[in-house]
């Protein structure tokens, strides 16, 4: 191919990739009630939102759920992806890998079956459990990538000095991991804040999320003020993923 | 001994966790396809208790029903249309953008991956909610398509609740993943075969069909599988975007289990879904392991 041709064409597709998302911030400080005209610069929007009690109390459960389903699945993550690199068990991939690689929409259902056949109440417990499923796999593919890129001679040298198994972790292997560990819970709350499928089957009517509160604007009537939590969105996941792949730069290349 | 206690130690509880939060709902959900739905919405008991004692209350009424009306086979041909669409663009439109980057200076390569992977770190919904913006009555893309159109006076035609919105918008959100296995092989292929190529007299396009294109073709079905199979069980891009027409089985699956409240018929589209894409899947590593053999 020319490269004259390669170069437009390239370009071409990021344009694509970008533009709408441009739009929509765009329009979250256009002065008017249409995502249709330029009509001028204004914060309004984004003081609309700020006095939307129920956007608010969605965020704040939304932050909530994160907060708890990273924690927890850092935990539970990065003691698979420690099991995964240290040990062979033959299932532990396909149980970790599984609930990342089949559609989300049959996680959703079949956790909405189960809540409903142990009788928990669908709401924020529901949701935190569910997110903290599908987190665990990210994390613990971030961490084994991190302890494979690892010097395995380094906590051997510390049990030759006489160091238990667990000083060993503890002192050597855990604080080579950490930047891995951290990018993995900052992976799992970018993840948790921003599920729409798994959320939408396990939040029963009880409990709102950010992406569901965006999802039920969209349904019903769209204005601007979607635009502007769009965009303070976008600009914390943007933050987040950053951050992230400066810590780990291989593990934030796809979900 | 010491050994073996500290694995469980550490494999034990996330262990235990998928089994309690995954393994046990997917097997929920393949027994319940074969029972009868409640009748105020999800499902009736497994067991039914009569004067001869307990019996499974087990029916296979809900995979009867799927085969009995072509509708929801249809449903089943029309999503996969729909994913094959979605691949075939995918492929088109991120072949140049892997071969750009791959081809650039080495010290540009890293951002302009990022530039491609952050777009897809925006929330979903607003991906799609962006597209409804795009396609909108009002827009201006609309309007500029409608304008032109009507030179050749051909009626302004709507964009928005379409299947061509749906198809248009599952290639945005699916691009990225073509392109980085794409660009991950290309990145790799060694420039000194094309220089020989072009000391053996071949042009750009031989250089590109000869050489280029059959040694990416693991690339390609990477990119492939990673594109096609998630399609299959999106619901929210047809359920924005898509009005009655451009809806997709995930659609249905949404709508047994949520408004219709047929929990039973519901699982049976989901499980049947599962096994449409394992066999797709299969088949298609079957056929690149295949290709893949007599490349080497």
């Amino acid at each position: 191919m020319s490269k004259k041709l390669l170069a437009v064409s390239g370009i071409a597709v990021y344009a694509f990739l970008y533009l709408p998302l441009v739009v929509v911030v765009a329009y979250s400080f256009n002065n008017s009630k249409l995502n249709a005209e330029w009509v001028g610069f204004t914060w309004h929007w984004y003081r609309v939102l700020l006095s939307d009690d129920t956007m608010l109390k969605a965020a704040g459960n939304s932050l909530l759920i994160a907060l708890t389903a990273s924690l927890a699945s850092t935990v539970l993550g990065t003691m698979a992806g420690y099991a995964l690199y240290r040990y062979k068990l033959k299932l532990l991939p396909v149980l970790v890998m599984a609930p990342l690689a089949i559609p989300e929409i049959l996680v959703g259902v079949s956790l909405l079956i189960f809540f409903v056949a142990i009788n928990l109440t669908l709401g924020l417990l529901s949701i935190m459990l569910s997110h903290i499923a599908f987190c665990v796999g990210f994390v613990a593919i971030v961490v084994r990538s991190r302890l494979s890129g690892m010097d395995e001679s380094l906590p051997e040298a510390a049990r030759d000095l006489g160091a238990t198994p667990f000083q060993a972790f503890r002192l050597v292997t855990l604080p080579l991991i950490a930047p891995g560990i951290i990018a993995g819970a900052l992976l799992a709350f970018t993840l948790s804040i921003d599920d729409f499928v798994i959320t939408f089957f396990t939040a029963g009517v009880g409990a709102s999320t950010l992406p569901l509160q965006i999802y039920s604007m969209i349904k019903i009537a769209v204005t601007p003020e979607v635009n502007a939590i769009s965009t303070l969105l976008m600009l914390l996941t943007l933050f987040l993923i950053v951050v992230a792949s400066r810590l780990s730069p291989d593990s934030i290349r796809g979900r | 001994m010491a050994k073996n206690f500290g694995k469980w130690l550490i494999s034990g509880p996330p262990v235990l966790y998928l089994v309690v939060f995954f393994v046990i709902p997917t097997c929920i959900m393949v027994l319940a396809s074969f029972r009868y739905a409640g009748e105020y919405g999800g499902l009736a008991p497994v067991l039914l208790h009569d004067a001869s004692g307990a019996h499974l209350n087990l029916t296979l009424e809900s995979y009867q029903e799927f085969f009995s009306d072509f509708i929801y086979s249809w449903l089943f041909i029309k999503t996969l249309i729909y994913a094959l669409v979605t691949t075939f663009f995918c492929l088109l439109m991120a072949y140049p953008l892997a071969l750009l980057i791959a081809r650039s200076a080495s010290k540009y390569r890293d951002l302009l991956v990022l530039l491609v992977i952050l777009p897809f770190w925006s929330n979903f919904l607003i991906r799609i909610y962006a597209w409804m913006i795009l396609l909108g009555p009002q827009s201006a893309f609309s309007a500029a398509l409608n304008g032109f159109l009507g030179i050749f006076g051909v009626g302004p035609v709507r964009l928005l609740f379409t299947p061509f919105a749906v198809v248009l918008c599952l290639i945005y959100v699916q691009l990225p993943f073509m392109v980085l296995p794409l660009y991950a092989n290309l990145e790799k292929h060694d420039p000194a075969l094309l220089d020989a190529a072009q000391d053996l007299g071949a042009n750009g396009w031989q250089r590109f069909w000869r050489v280029t294109f059959p040694l990416s073709l693991p690339g390609i079905y990477a990119g492939i599988a990673l594109v096609f199979v998630p399609v299959l069980g999106i619901f929210a891009v047809p359920d924005i975007l898509g009005g009655t027409r451009g809806i997709m089985i995930g659609n249905l699956i949404k709508q047994e289990f949520l408004e219709a409240r047929d929990w039973p018929f519901g699982s049976a589209l989901s499980i049947m879904l599962t096994i449409g894409a394992m066999i797709i899947v299969g088949g298609a590593a079957l056929v690149a392991g295949r290709r893949g053999k007599g490349n080497v």
